[in-house]
């Protein structure tokens, strides 16, 4: 299948979710649950996202450890997203060539 | 109306910067699951959002179905209808469909943040404004990311590849420090997704879609357990 189908389908579904309420509804959600499960997407998505596909997204699963690992840390630390990002990128990128040096 | 939107596109920059790091790690991810630097400009102008992009090109280097990737989006990007709806209660009822459909697009995390914190009724030019220098920002990271991932050697490209996830620790950890509830929604995220991912049987369900499952069973076990509090009137 063309790509560009793809990236058509995908464009379309995404602005759809967030024109359609902005035009229709002009009151807010009176469901509880569905409140509450929209309130839960965010970090349960994301997280499903990161862990453990982080651990194969690099060279060796010890970089992929340890880019989790300081991204983790700093995150506790309230530290800024670009921060954190590029911190841990770092962090991947070091173990990696740390490994390629011993082995 | 143009002082708004000046004043849009000046809170807009730290968007756009913080957008521009990220999406480079975007673009050389891309790029590296073999998609032309083109073709991952064009996912970021027309779709302007993190994690979407990013398990669409899952879907898309896996060849799944087109149901897969709705299904995908819909999942992952059901809480812009949330924001969305909100952003429409600060708008006031004079703002037009027109208005409110160019806005939507730009509708991202950090641009609504920008746009709800406004003081009284939200203007249209100040959204537009921070939403265009957000997506400035987004697109030309991608680019570069893309452009840049053809010639850097294979460990730097997968090393910024990790920035994206970086980015996602970024906003879950605070978010999951501050809210019990909001621990749990991480701690059985992350053994959904573990199981997906090594448990025999569950560990042939595609990436795209295991996130899906996760994501809508975590969200409504989370929903149940620990529902959101009554609506204290309207804001």
């Amino acid at each position: 299948m063309s790509i560009y189908i793809y990236i058509l389908v995908m464009a379309l579904t995404t602005y759809l979710i967030r024109a359609i309420p902005l035009v229709l509804f002009k009151k807010p959600i009176d469901s509880r649950f569905v409140r509450s499960f929209l309130h839960y997407v965010p970090v349960a998505c994301l997280t499903a996202m990161t862990f453990p596909a982080i651990l194969y997204a690099t060279d060796h699963v010890v970089s992929g450890v340890m880019g989790l690992g300081v991204a983790v840390v700093l995150a506790l630390c309230n530290r800024s997203l670009l921060t954190v990002a590029a911190c841990g990128s770092l962090a991947v990128f070091v173990t990696d060539w740390l490994m390629k040096m011993m082995f | 109306m143009r002082k708004d939107f000046t004043a849009g596109i000046r809170a807009g920059i730290p968007v756009c910067l913080g957008y521009f790091s990220v999406s480079f790690g975007f673009g050389v991810m891309a790029v590296s699951k073999g998609l032309n630097p083109w073709d991952a400009i064009l996912i970021s102008l027309s779709n302007l959002t993190s994690a979407g992009q990013f398990a669409g090109l899952t879907v898309i280097a896996a060849g799944a179905a087109l149901i897969e990737m709705i299904l995908t989006q819909l999942v992952i990007n059901s809480r812009y209808a949330l924001m969305s709806v909100a952003l429409g209660q600060k708008l006031g009822p004079q703002v037009g469909t027109g208005q409110r459909l160019a806005m939507a697009f730009f509708n991202t995390d950090e641009v609504f943040a920008l746009g709800m914190t406004r003081l009284g009724k939200l203007s249209p030019a100040f959204f537009l404004g921070a939403g265009l220098i957000a997506a400035l920002g987004w697109t030309a990271g991608t680019a570069t990311g893309a452009a840049a991932g053809a010639v850097l050697p294979l460990s730097v490209r997968l090393a910024l590849g990790t920035m994206l996830y970086g980015m996602f620790i970024a906003i879950v950890i605070p978010q999951a420090r501050q809210e019990k509830p909001m621990l749990f929604c991480m701690g059985l995220a992350l053994v959904c997704s573990c199981l997906f991912a090594w448990m025999p049987g569950l560990r042939d369900v595609r990436d795209g879609l295991a996130i899906v499952i996760c994501t809508v069973v975590t969200a409504a076990v989370c929903a149940l357990v620990f529902p959101v509090p009554e609506q204290e009137g309207a804001q």
